[in-house]
């Protein structure tokens, strides 16, 4: 069900891990519907992402989504990284199963949640880019109980 | 990748030699329709007569009670859909479990947009349903009681002799779902007060697109499939003789080997959920641990999704499934994991490995010390997994 290169991002995700005080961070999805993306960037004085790593808890396609993601950032200038949208993932990982077409949007999504994180901790306004709803902060309490 | 180990079994079966062996002759030598006159037909006809008594055995039935379907769901849907149209004049009140299958549930649900009532009955923790619960729910009005014998996804095996003599005292007709039970534990029909059951063939060893529905003689069911005046008129359509054939091959072997099977996947099952539980920190067995099917172990996995978790299995060349909502192609996880209680976070992240008695110690411990690997990999990568670390700190 899963082209070449979807299956080629899950066993080997480029990318995966955390950055130690990350320029910006962001964390999409809900664990509820099975799909968590945390993407970590680094982003030197002239706005250009030197780094982006991701952390993901999902299936196939989520993980996938977000490895091809942070390769698609990565060397970019914040105004480019907005303009990578679900469909550039979908397209650079030779498509996704109707049923996954979410998970690229998810991918999107930690993109922009990420950035956002970054304008804000560095009082910047990015043209174009606004505030991620898609939030899991609201989901934590009820993960941390359980057990 | 080296070996393929199978741990699918709940899923579908590997066909036994013996019974492909059975089929074949009905194929090309003994292919006249029983329903003809002429000789040449007699010998499938005698194969089908044959393949009923044998399945009649194994639950305690007579042969004029076994009516050949094309599988369990097709049984399922009969027995709800066709007792709901006969018994409509007495009642239209159903009682059924969260936990069914789908060929159950979707059933049921159809029956409500046509004007019937449904009880959906709890179960606890480990997936069984409590008599109390069911004797109360009960009402004048209730014409059928449809409860599975033993649950597909968790293994857990329903009290029903109890179901059944709760149903009897009230005089409630009681269809069971047993496929996954049929051939794998004991079922008496007569001693569990059983009106109606479904089996199906390709989950013990026998071929697909074959089932069979008990009817208890005296049960007024409308016919299902019109046509033709097979299955006493009840079932119509040209024997699938080949398939007849081997269900009741792959039935009689499924009774001879019953004991002994039990007895071997047990103790292997019991060996696999040891060493899951004591060697995979933060997971959970599912299912009660001693009324379970003697091939099942279904377990949740913290911090990880289940099919993320399939896919590297697969690529170790071990086949399992989950209830992941990714799997099961909606966005929630399986209803059976969220009707015994587990948050849907959780409930992603389980895995369903089904035995069968071509499987060894050495398969196991294969698969288990892959999954510690896979386990430990996915959740390196997971956000609630670094979450919960660092808020254990």
């Amino acid at each position: 069900m899963y082209s070449e290169k979807v299956i080629d991002h899950f066993s080997n995700p480029r990318n995966v891990g955390e950055i130690e005080n990350p320029s910006g961070v962001g964390t999409v999805g809900n664990a509820k519907c099975g799909d968590i993306m945390r993407m970590y960037l680094d982003i030197d004085d002239n706005g250009i992402i030197q780094e982006a790593k991701f952390k993901t808890f999902g299936c196939g396609a989520a993980v996938a989504t977000s490895s091809m993601a942070t390769e698609l950032v990565k060397g970019k200038t914040v105004e480019e990284a907005l303009k990578v949208t679900n469909k550039a993932v979908m397209e650079a990982l030779d498509g996704l199963p109707p049923v996954k077409v979410h998970c690229s949007l998810l991918a999107e999504e930690a993109i922009h949640a990420a950035l956002w994180d970054y304008a804000e901790k560095h009082d910047l306004k990015i043209e174009g880019l606004q505030k991620p709803v898609n939030d899991i902060s609201e989901h934590e309490e009820d993960i941390a109980e359980e057990y | 990748m080296s070996k393929l180990i199978y741990l699918d079994n709940a899923a579908t079966t590997a066909v036994s030699k013996e019974v492909v062996d059975a089929m074949l002759p009905y194929f090309t030598e003994y292919y006249g329709n029983p329903s003809a006159i002429y000789s040449f037909a007699n010998e499938s006809g005698k194969a089908v007569a044959s393949a009923r008594e044998t399945l009649a055995g194994i639950i305690g039935a007579k042969p004029e009670e076994i009516y050949f379907t094309g599988g369990g769901s097709e049984s399922d849907n009969w027995a709800i859909k066709a007792t709901a149209e006969a018994y409509a004049s007495k009642g239209k009140h159903i009682i059924t479990t969260k936990i069914e299958h789908h060929a159950v549930l979707h059933t049921c649900e159809y029956l409500e947009k046509k004007g019937y009532e449904v009880t959906y009955l709890d179960v606890d923790e480990n997936g069984l349903i409590n008599p109390n619960e069911l004797e109360k729910a009960i009402r004048e009005d209730t014409i059928l009681i449809s409860i599975m014998a033993a649950n597909n996804e968790i293994g857990t095996i329903e009290p029903i002799e109890e179901i059944g003599k709760i149903a009897k005292s009230h005089g409630v007709l009681f269809h069971t779902d047993a496929v996954q039970a049929f051939g794998h534990i004991k079922i008496d029909v007569d001693k569990m007060n059983i009106d109606m059951l479904s089996a199906s063939g390709h989950k013990i060893n026998g071929p697909k697109g074959i089932g069979l529905m008990y009817i208890r003689k005296g049960v007024k069911i409308r016919s299902f499939i019109h046509g033709g005046a097979q299955e006493r008129q009840r079932r119509a359509g040209t024997h699938n003789v080949p398939g007849i054939v081997g269900f009741g091959v792959a039935a009689k072997l499924a009774l001879e080997n019953m004991e002994a099977r039990i007895k071997y996947e047990t103790e292997l099952r019991d060996y696999l959920i040891k060493r899951v539980m004591e060697e995979i920190p933060y997971t959970r067995l599912n299912g009660d641990k001693e009324k379970r099917l003697p091939n099942n172990a279904n377990f949740c996995f913290r911090f990880i999704e289940g099919e993320s978790l399939l896919i590297l299995l697969d690529q170790n060349g071990i086949c399992g499934s989950s209830g992941s909502a990714c799997t099961s192609g909606s966005l929630d996880p399986s209803h059976v994991l969220l009707a015994i209680g587990l948050p849907h976070e959780i409930a992603h992240g389980s895995l369903r490995l089904t035995l069968s008695d071509q499987i060894k110690k050495e398969d196991i411990d294969f698969t288990v010390d892959r999954l510690k690997e896979i386990i430990e990999r996915l959740r390196s990568m997971s956000p609630l997994y670094e979450d919960f670390i660092k808020k254990q700190k």
